[in-house]
């Protein structure tokens, strides 16, 4: 299980790293989100089986990642308005 | 092998091979189908190991609610059909290598480790013990973060639509 969960993690931060546009990297972020989740359900599950303590807390970051995807997007889709596009490598007006 | 197993198996084959696909799908809507599939294969997960109430946040959520909005996302910022252009080679390799190194790293670390369980006898996940120990202020009560989840929902909500609203000047 914990195993798993490190294949999908590693494999979200591969998503982020090779992927130029803005909403696949957003999807990356998304997976290895649900990584961590797994990960603290499983232990919760399998070790601490006499309380809920990861079961919250996975409550929890799937309360917050709504949020940070809406606030995400609402960038994405400011962005899209300025520069016309959503790939990283075109939006450089802070760089130099 | 057992039914649980075989389920568990299945279930993670799904998860790696769609999210694999996901990140290597050249058609940005479909790798969004792909997100879907690997949410859903993760809520029978969350069932597999009894947690039914996750199981069904994590449908309602991710599969209902953050896959639609990356949806209308892809069909406000790309035409339907556009396809992205491949990643660079560079950027590839690079990533291949981080992903790659981290597994091994991390999964020998892991099987290295011996888990020992502590504590006996499961509490029951039903409905009615996860709402008393949501809204309980004990010690292992979470009315705190419970409230404070709320207020940054609120804000998120309050900022995203502050962001995404057209320039009035």
């Amino acid at each position: 299980m914990i195993v798993l969960s490190t294949v999908v993690f590693f494999i979200g931060l591969m998503g982020v790293l090779i992927r130029r546009n803005l909403i696949t990297m957003l999807m990356g972020i998304e997976l290895m989100l649900n990584a961590v989740n797994i990960n603290f359900v499983a232990f919760n599950h399998y070790l601490f089986p006499h309380r809920l303590e990861g079961h919250f807390f996975a409550l929890i970051v799937m309360a917050i990642a709504p949020a940070e995807a809406a606030i995400a997007i609402a960038l994405i889709i400011n962005i899209y308005r300025q520069f016309a596009t959503v790939s990283v490598d075109d939006v450089d007006e802070l760089k130099y | 092998m057992t039914g649980p197993k075989i389920i568990f198996f299945v279930l993670a084959a799904a998860i790696v091979v769609f999210s694999i696909l996901s990140i290597t799908s050249r058609r940005i809507l479909r790798a969004a189908i792909f997100l879907l599939f690997v949410l859903v294969a993760m809520s029978g997960l969350y069932y597999m190991m009894n947690f039914q109430f996750l199981a069904a946040v994590q449908l309602i959520l991710y599969a209902g609610g953050i896959v639609v909005l990356i949806i209308f996302s892809i069909l406000l910022t790309s035409q339907i059909n556009s396809r992205l252009e491949s990643p660079k080679i560079s950027h590839l390799l690079s990533g291949a290598v981080t992903a790659i190194g981290g597994i091994v790293l991390a999964t020998v670390t892991i099987l290295q480790f011996v888990f020992k369980p502590a504590g006996k006898g499961a509490v029951d996940t039903d409905i009615r013990t996860i709402g008393l120990q949501l809204l309980d202020t004990d010690i292992h009560g979470y009315a705190l973060p419970f409230e404070v989840i709320s207020i940054l929902l609120l804000a998120a909500l309050v900022g995203s639509i502050f962001i995404a609203q057209k320039d009035k000047t």
